[in-house]
């Protein structure tokens, strides 16, 4: 391999398309989620330690804010991670690799998600 | 050459096939948490015991939870990579990433089995 390669990751430095954005947030998300699992674990494993445990944690996510935030979060990113998930997978098949459909594709993610909050907050307030 | 050692599989095509793979799973058990979550806004204590005392429930939740420690593997061990130039940070990050999954696995398999 030549060493004369242009070298240029300096990620402040790009333009980033809507297709670039929807790819980082697919990334943040991630994180977010991984994140978020210390949260689900705690939840699940109060749920299932007895009734009295069900029902801390059912009185949990219809008092605390803090709780029901964490929780719309979550529901959140998973909806965004579930779509741009869905795009990688029907890409990986061949479909929509255009630039218009991508770009279609990358819309149709982050239109998906914004419904997808809002049914969340609908959900758990 | 030194190649990657680091990774899930030994490959990155390993890597690419198993993060779908899992991916699916765990897009099937969230979907079908949520719904049922919405299906039984009543829902109870005996009855949400006695869907993870299900056989067949244990045995999605354990494919979920197995298919979580390895996508959340690959997803990280990919965040690290690309961001992460020094060594010992990553080594590091990598460290926790990888104590943490095995913990939630254990942890996982510990509130289904209920040991």
């Amino acid at each position: 391999m030549s060493d004369k390669r242009p070298v240029n990751l300096d990620l402040g430095t790009f333009k980033h398309p809507l297709i670039a954005m929807v790819s980082i947030c697919h990334r943040i998300s991630g994180v977010v989620l991984f994140v978020g699992l210390v949260f689900l674990f705690c939840l699940f494993d109060t749920s299932l330690s007895g009734a009295a445990g069900f029902a801390s944690a059912q009185d949990a996510l219809q008092t605390s804010f803090v709780a029901q935030f964490i929780t719309w979060g979550l529901l959140t990113s998973l909806g965004f991670h579930f779509s741009a998930g869905m795009k990688h997978l029907i890409m990986d098949v061949g479909v929509g690799e255009e630039l218009d459909s991508a770009n279609n594709a990358a819309k149709m993610v982050v239109g998906l998600t914004l419904i997808l909050a809002v049914l969340a907050g609908v959900w758990v307030w | 050459m030194v190649t990657t050692i680091t990774n899930f599989g030994r490959s990155g095509l390993y890597d690419w096939l198993l993060q779908r793979i899992s991916a699916v799973v765990l897009a099937l058990y969230s979907v079908f948490m949520v719904v049922y979550l919405l299906l039984n806004p009543q829902l109870d204590y005996a009855q949400w015991d006695a869907l993870f005392g299900m056989t067949s429930m244990r045995i999605f939740s354990l494919m979920a939870l197995l298919s979580l420690g390895a996508h959340c593997w690959i997803g990280l061990w990919s965040v690290s990579t690309d961001y992460i130039k020094p060594f010992v940070f990553r080594f590091v990050f990598q460290m926790v990433i990888g104590v943490l999954m095995f913990v939630y696995t254990v942890w996982g398999v510990q509130l289904l089995w209920g040991l």
